[in-house]
């Protein structure tokens, strides 16, 4: 048997690498708002990403990873979503993060280290960066779930790398989303790289997106570097949890054009041609190009935009920089809402500690 | 009023609370048609219903994951896991994402959650059944570990776990699930978590136990008291976080200390107890504190479990040789 007969996954792609039509638009293309929206989004997204990694490189931020090449996937996704819906993102999903209010000081502050990234009342029910792999899929099915049984009007939507469809985590929250039928949305950014583990190595599955098909799921695989196939697919399917049909899985293709992160070298295990050809085909110059062609954008509406972004991050990095650190107390005040008498103790201990006095009799 | 098992208690806890609040359902691996293994969960779900009374895949990261999901968004789910052997798989959910979500989001979530499991040996269940492997939970800051040893703890316990904001590990000593009956009811209090219970005063040695081992502790000091030894016997009912207060209180009365656990010795539960008593007691202290656990060795199959477990004999010489140290 071929291996192209063993995937029954459709492919979704509206424009091509040069932003060329190939197939029949949808009506919303007509509102160019959406599409300047996402463009300004996308933008943001990347220049901040580059600020973020220059903050590390000059030793004012701590290991970082970079969303570069796959802006479309996170912005698109959390767009299309509702205030009342929940996102339960992956480490790698700030512009998406940006895109449902949250202020990239709050982005800058969690991977600098502090906690009080992830407190903000702007966050809402939104779950913070998940650092494991896939167990992040878990809480969406769980957040999905408790959605349907207090009938409430949001849904969930998980968001996690290819690497994470390899663990156990993922396969079972999608077969209980399955069993369950339950509102929520899988969006794989499929950006090709574990660390250093290639697609291929990663699974024997011709597509990511057919592990839905296990778990009786709808699942498509869309060009994650192509927002109108991303906002079709992405929209049915928070279409479909919302008027409670079930879940569905998307494996969006991108590239990871950065390193993993910048603690990563990836020159250590993929070719310079193959990242090469991966920036013939990344999202953000594709559709400026179609825009473009639209008569939707010009390089003066370019250059503003450049200049407005770069002000907006430099206020957010002021914004993280002029963070002070937060006192030592808060090392114990969240553990547990009752604290235990024995932390009390380590508490004062820490305190005393950090006052310069001793910590012992 | 009537008197009740230690699982009906469990099943009365578990009713008492879905009736109290709308937001707290159960899920797990044969909870609802089934009422589980041990019967824990009978007749729940014709009560409330499928939509809180969960039979879920055969899954035990899911049953662990999806309790963190639900209770970050305000449902205060009780998941069952059906043996402490199988806990394992759970272990990344609860000790990376369950046991810090208040911390790391700085309160805007948090997980008021409970996962309960049978545990423990005694019952003649097969391979992987029988581990008292509480001390693994214990070490992570966030959680709380709580472990019953009556009828009428484990429903004030678990009425309280389920009411706590944060999550609970709450594990079952399955061996005195039908062991003796106590009246349990409606009026029963709820009892505080993070405290411990002082079952017996006593002049001459404290025994410290908790779950299945403070049947064999209590039946330990009955025999002491006929040899005129005056024991006190603590209940430590919350492992993590631990009441140093009450058990140096009682060793500073005593000056003696055996320290009764089914887990293995090294690393355990009763060594924790040791050392604080090491550091906070060591002047009151007549003589070394004494240890009756299970071996360093996996828990063996049923056949020889007997020689596994702490019997009240064992107990009993590790007292008087306290009380014979010189």
């Amino acid at each position: 048997m071929e291996q192209k007969e063993l995937n029954p996954i459709p492919i979704y792609q509206y424009l091509d690498a040069e932003g060329e039509v190939i197939e029949r638009l949808p009506g919303w293309t007509e509102d160019k708002d959406i599409l300047l929206g996402y463009y300004r989004h996308m933008v943001l997204g990347r220049q901040a990403d580059a600020k973020a990694v220059a903050l590390q490189r000059t030793g004012q931020m701590g290991t970082y990873p970079s969303c570069l090449g796959q802006e479309a996937i996170s912005t698109v996704t959390c767009a299309l979503m509702k205030k009342e819906d929940v996102l339960v993102p992956y480490y790698r999903d700030h512009p998406g993060l940006m895109v449902r209010g949250i202020p990239l000081s709050d982005i800058l502050l969690y991977w600098g280290g502090d906690e009080r990234g992830s407190s903000g009342d702007h966050w809402g029910k939104d779950f913070p960066n998940c650092v494991p792999i896939a167990t992040q899929a878990c809480h969406a099915a769980g957040v999905a779930a408790a959605l349907k049984i207090r009938q409430d009007s949001g849904i969930a939507v998980c968001a996690l790398g290819d690497g994470a469809t390899s663990k156990g985590d993922f396969l079972e929250a999608l077969n209980l989303a399955g069993a369950w039928q339950l509102p929520v949305v899988f969006v794989i950014n499929n950006n090709q790289w574990a660390i250093s583990v290639p697609r291929r190595i990663q699974s024997g599955a011709p597509t990511l997106a057919q592990k839905g098909v296990s778990a009786g799921l709808p699942s498509y695989q869309v060009d994650g570097n192509d927002v109108i196939a991303l906002h079709e697919v992405i929209n049915e399917a928070i279409d479909r949890a919302r008027s409670g049909k079930g879940a569905t899985v998307i494996e969006a293709i991108s590239y990871r054009l950065g390193d993993h992160t910048t603690a990563d070298d990836a020159s250590r295990y993929r070719s310079s041609d193959e990242l090469q050809q991966a920036w013939g085909k990344e999202p953000i110059k594709r559709l400026r190009t179609f825009l473009h062609h639209r008569g939707y954008w010009d390089e003066q509406q370019e250059q503003a935009l450049i200049k407005e972004v770069s002000l907006q991050i430099e206020q957010e990095v002021q914004t993280y920089l002029n963070t002070p650190l937060p006192p030592v107390k808060d090392l114990f005040d969240y553990h547990y809402a009752n604290m235990p008498s024995a932390l009390k103790q380590q508490k004062q201990e820490a305190e005393l500690r950090a006052a310069g006095g001793q910590s012992h009799e | 009023m009537s008197k009740i098992t230690m699982v009906e208690a469990v099943n009365l806890a578990l009713d008492h609370a879905m009736e109290s609040d709308p937001d707290v359902v159960m899920l797990g691996e044969d909870i609802g048609v089934n009422g589980g293994v041990f019967r824990a969960t009978q007749g729940l779900k014709d009560k409330y219903g499928f939509k809180r009374v969960m039979d879920t895949p055969l899954a035990e990261t899911l049953i662990a994951g999806i309790s963190i999901g639900m209770a970050a968004q305000g449902l205060k789910p009780v998941a069952e896991i059906q043996f402490m052997g199988f806990i394992f798989p759970t272990m990344e959910q609860l000790i990376c994402h369950a046991a810090r979500m208040r911390n790391r989001t700085r309160g805007r979530l948090s997980c008021p959650m409970v996962l309960r499991a049978p545990f423990g040996g005694g019952i003649h269940a097969p391979e992987h059944h029988s581990e008292s492997t509480e001390a693994l939970l214990a070490h992570i800051p966030g959680l709380r570990v709580v472990i019953p040893s009556s009828p009428v703890r484990a429903y004030g316990l678990l009425r309280s776990a389920i009411n706590e904001p944060d999550p609970v590990i709450f594990l079952e000593p399955k061996r005195i699930y039908r062991a003796s009956k106590q009246e349990v009811d409606h009026k029963t209090p709820l009892l505080p978590l993070d405290k411990c219970f002082t079952l017996k005063q006593g002049q001459d040695v404290t025994l410290v136990s908790w779950g299945a081992s403070v049947k064999e502790t209590m039946e330990a000091a009955s025999t002491l008291e006929q040899h005129g030894v005056s024991a006190e016997v603590i209940d430590v009912a919350t492992i993590k976080p631990l009441d140093m207060e009450t058990i140096l209180t009682s060793v500073q009365k005593t000056g003696r200390c055996v320290i009764v656990h089914e887990a293995c010795k090294s690393f355990g539960a009763g060594a924790e107890i040791a050392a604080s008593l090491a550091e906070q007691a060591l002047t009151f202290l007549k003589a070394p504190v004494e240890r009756v656990t299970g071996f360093d060795t996996i828990m063996p199959y049923y056949r020889m479990e007997d020689h596994y477990l702490p019997s009240p004999d064992d107990i009993m010489k590790a007292a008087l040789k306290t009380l014979s140290f010189h």
